[in-house]
């Protein structure tokens, strides 16, 4: 335990660069994923081949490369770093901001996909009534289709956000100080490998068990009653 | 509701117009963002033919990607077939009456679930490093089969549950007033049939095991996008190197997706066996509402 206690602040830090990646990424993919399902449901066809295209090409994609590119491609080749250059932390920043980007892009897909299936599980007659009302399908999809599908799919979208905690350790591909970085770090300079592994599946258990219990809990809380 | 026609009415002429509207302002942004790329990888060079031709050479592939395929595929391979027996194994334990085998069971597979793959396969990188278990060449594919068969055999311990558990109880029931017993009825009555059922969401599984090899790429495995950056390195052209591996790696895992779901639609009209469950949604029945599910 003298490793825990040694590297306490590192291990908090780090743990709380997850968080925020994560929280982040979150919020990016929700927006940019409920988007793309309402063009994936559209009735304009182009619309349904954007959204179609672009879940196909990323949710086949490894995140490793889409983060790789983001660092590789984005920053280096094509100068596009997200950040203000004459900032004392800008690499730092850069490759946060990059990280974050390539985890909402790639979590987005994940997101449209659940949101449609929630669209799926909606009964025919809401939609056919709501078309009888004379809605247009932007408002059926506002009013009647969307909050009855977030409330069927609140766990599902929970598994993607814990999903997403996960993958937020592929940052430290890219250099980003969360705790798998922090992890091979320690390794390197202590000799505690089992504390050391302990300590960080700990740390993961800790930030996705009580999100799964939250989510669960909401999910039967939330659920249509049908 | 199961079509995406019921969501609006056939379009009428104003709809039609619309439409049309709507499609045009989608390819006026669609081709302003091409533009953009375009413009914005020229003025860096990027689509000089310099940068694209040594993917015409032999020693390229010869040297840098097929090497990373070799890798990629064999960590997949051996990966999924051992995820597969421990799956089974956990899954089965999993629903066992014997409380000593459930609950170990259970622990083990909300335990690797919860933990990332990286984490994992960084500690048993270093494990095998440290007790010399594997010679040195191999340390880094031992560690991604590791890292991948712990996670996805916890997943794919969940999928045997959920196919078992969605057989209807009758099967079991009978199977009972047969005198089988419960080892009997899991490998003669159950499993057989929820092996069919969970057809489509192991394929897809696959897909998920093939794209997190690239995880490995931190424990300096030799993989695919691993191989893609050593070409970046070696050729000066990161950005075409990256686009060329992610276009293989698109290529193959949606075949295999597709294949999934051509399969989940073949097993859905056939009337016999239960009915398949979904290729591309994550099973969650874990003991605490949301785990981790399997596709992402």
């Amino acid at each position: 335990m003298e490793v825990f206690t040694e590297y306490r602040a590192q291990i908090f830090e780090a743990f709380w660069t997850t968080i925020q990646l994560t929280v982040y990424s979150a919020i990016g993919a929700l927006i940019l994923g409920t988007l793309l399902a309402a063009m994936r449901l559209s009735p304009v066809p182009t619309l349904n081949w954007v959204g179609t295209a672009y879940v196909n090409v990323v949710r086949n994609t490894p995140l490793t490369l889409i983060i790789l590119f983001c660092s590789f491609g984005l920053s280096q080749t094509l100068g596009i770093t997200l950040v203000d250059r004459n900032s004392p932390t800008s690499i730092d920043d850069s490759n946060f901001r990059l990280a974050v980007l390539g985890f909402t892009v790639y979590t987005a897909a994940f997101v449209c996909e659940t949101v449609r299936s929630g669209v799926n599980t909606v009964p025919l007659g809401q939609a056919e009534a709501a078309r009888s009302l004379g809605l247009t399908f932007g408002q059926n999809l506002r009013i009647v289709l969307l909050p009855q599908a977030f409330r069927s799919v609140i766990i599902p979208l929970g598994s993607v956000l814990i999903a997403l905690t996960k993958n937020t350790t592929i940052a430290s591909a890219i250099g980003v100080a969360e705790a798998a970085l922090l992890m091979k770090e320690m390794i390197e300079n202590t000799a505690a490998l089992m504390t050391i592994g302990i300590i960080f599946a700990a740390g993961f258990v800790i930030l996705t068990l009580p999100t799964g219990l939250f989510f669960g809990w909401l999910g039967k809380r939330m659920a249509v009653a049908r | 509701m199961s079509s995406a026609s019921v969501l609006f009415d056939a379009p009428g002429p104003r709809a039609r117009a619309r439409n049309r509207i709507v499609t045009v302002v989608t390819l006026v942004i669609a081709l302003l963002v091409v533009w953009v790329v375009y413009s914005r990888l020229q003025a860096k060079g990027q689509l000089d033919a310099a940068k694209w031709e040594p993917f015409l050479t032999a020693n390229l592939w010869k040297t840098y990607v097929l090497p990373g395929v070799e890798g990629t595929l064999t960590a997949a391979a051996v990966s999924i077939v051992l995820a597969l027996a421990l799956g089974f194994v956990l899954g089965v334990g999993r629903m066992s009456t014997h409380a000593a085998i459930r609950v170990p069971s259970a622990i083990f597979v909300e335990f690797f679930r919860a933990v990332p793959v990286l984490i994992m396969m960084i500690f048993a990188y270093f494990l095998f490093a440290m007790y010399d278990v594997f010679p040195s060449k191999q340390l880094a594919l031992a560690g991604v089969i590791t890292g991948l068969t712990l996670y996805n055999g916890a997943v794919i311990a969940e999928i045997v549950r959920a196919g078992v558990n969605a057989l209807p109880r009758g099967q079991s029931e009978a199977a009972s007033a047969l005198g089988l017993q419960w080892g009997q009825t899991m490998r003669a009555i159950l499993l057989p049939q929820a092996i069919t059922s969970m057809l489509p969401v192991l394929i897809s599984q696959l897909v998920v095991v093939l794209k997190d090899t690239a995880i490995g790429y931190q424990i300096t495995f030799l993989e695919m996008v691993r191989q893609g950056t050593q070409v970046g390195a070696a050729y000066g052209n990161y950005v075409p190197a990256l686009i060329v591996i992610a276009v293989l790696m698109i290529a193959v895992n949606f075949s295999l997706g597709s294949f999934a779901t051509w399969l989940e639609g073949r097993l859905r009209r056939s009337r016999r066996g239960p009915a398949p469950m979904h290729a591309d949604e994550p099973v969650n029945q874990g003991a605490f509402g949301a785990g981790a599910g399997g596709t992402i």
